[in-house]
């Protein structure tokens, strides 16, 4: 065996990508549906934007790009080791380098999109 | 049942060089160029603006210009492969027996087509505003 193969990571990395990758696909099949109508029925499109811009619709968003950002994340690891298979040394330092970045760019990231609902409670303003 | 890469706890390269294979590396191809496209249009979508502003005369006036129709366009073919194939590889380890299988197989490209038909009518037909 090339390395030693830590089991419990593998399978958490397995789990998180066709979870993330299953609920994006959901996302998708009723985002084309909503930009479908902004030339079918440009009316309807705008009131279902309001569900977009609410609280309730606001954390969903965070948790979407949050499943965007890991798949993509993690998807960009496997294509690494994939297409370069030297970079199978450093498959540990590649899964732990991808949460860095998770994390790194994701709290920004979520602090932008809830800006509106605990920017007043936080003082910055919505 | 797909096989797991012990490497990269993703799908092992398939054997030979057919059907499978092709879908295999589609997957990683697709999969880079989303990397770019969907970050992209997340970011644009709610780093760059709010959803709050992005109403049906906000998207027809970006919609003026034509990269960004192709740019959601191939955004739109690219997710729809990806996502498609990807949810045909988790049907194909859950759903058991030739009928069950035959039925949400059928559906999901029935599904698959409809959003392809959908989503390239309205960045190809949606007017032009100033
Ligand atoms: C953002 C960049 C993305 C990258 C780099 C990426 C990469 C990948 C890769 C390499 C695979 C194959 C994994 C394997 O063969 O085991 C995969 C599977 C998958 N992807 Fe993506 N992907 C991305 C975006 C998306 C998006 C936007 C969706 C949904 C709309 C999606 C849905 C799926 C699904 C459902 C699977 C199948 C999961 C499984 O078989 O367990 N992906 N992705
Ligand atoms: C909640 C987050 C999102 C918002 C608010 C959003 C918003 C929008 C808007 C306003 C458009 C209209 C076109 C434009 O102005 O450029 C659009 C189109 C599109 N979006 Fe999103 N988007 C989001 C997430 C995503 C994700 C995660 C994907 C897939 C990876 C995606 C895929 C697409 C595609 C394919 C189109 C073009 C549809 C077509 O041509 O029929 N979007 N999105």
């Amino acid at each position: 065996m090339l390395l030693r193969y830590r089991a419990r990571e593998g399978m958490l990395a397995w789990a998180f990508h066709r979870i993330s990758g299953v609920a994006i696909w959901l996302f998708v099949v009723i985002h084309v549906v909503d930009i479908y109508l902004v030339g079918g029925d440009p009316k309807a499109y705008n009131t279902l934007l309001q569900v977009y811009s609410s609280t309730p619709g606001r954390i969903v968003e965070v948790l979407l790009g949050a499943a965007l950002l890991y798949h993509a994340l993690n998807g960009l690891r496997i294509l690494i080791i994939d297409l370069w298979p030297v970079m199978t040394v450093y498959h540990r330092a590649l899964w732990y380098a991808s949460w860095v970045i998770f994390v790194v760019v994701g709290i920004p990231g979520a602090v932008i999109i809830l800006r509106p609902v605990i920017g007043p409670a936080l003082g910055i303003g919505a | 049942m797909v096989t797991i890469d012990p490497r990269t706890a993703g799908r092992s390269r398939p054997q030979g060089s057919g059907f499978e294979l092709f879908v295999w590396y589609l997957m990683r191809i697709t999969g880079v160029l989303l990397f770019v496209l969907a970050l992209a249009h997340f970011s644009i979508m709610h780093f760059v603006f709010d959803p709050s502003q992005e109403n049906a005369s906000w998207i027809a006036a970006r919609w003026g210009s034509l990269a960004w129709r192709v740019f959601d366009w191939t955004l739109l073919m690219m997710v729809l492969f990806h996502s498609f194939m990807g949810v045909r590889t988790v049907i194909g380890d859950y759903v058991r027996g030739a009928r069950a299988r035959l039925l949400t197989m059928s559906t999901l490209y029935v599904v698959a087509v409809v959003l392809f038909v959908a989503g390239t009518a309205v960045v190809l037909t949606l007017p032009v505003v100033a």
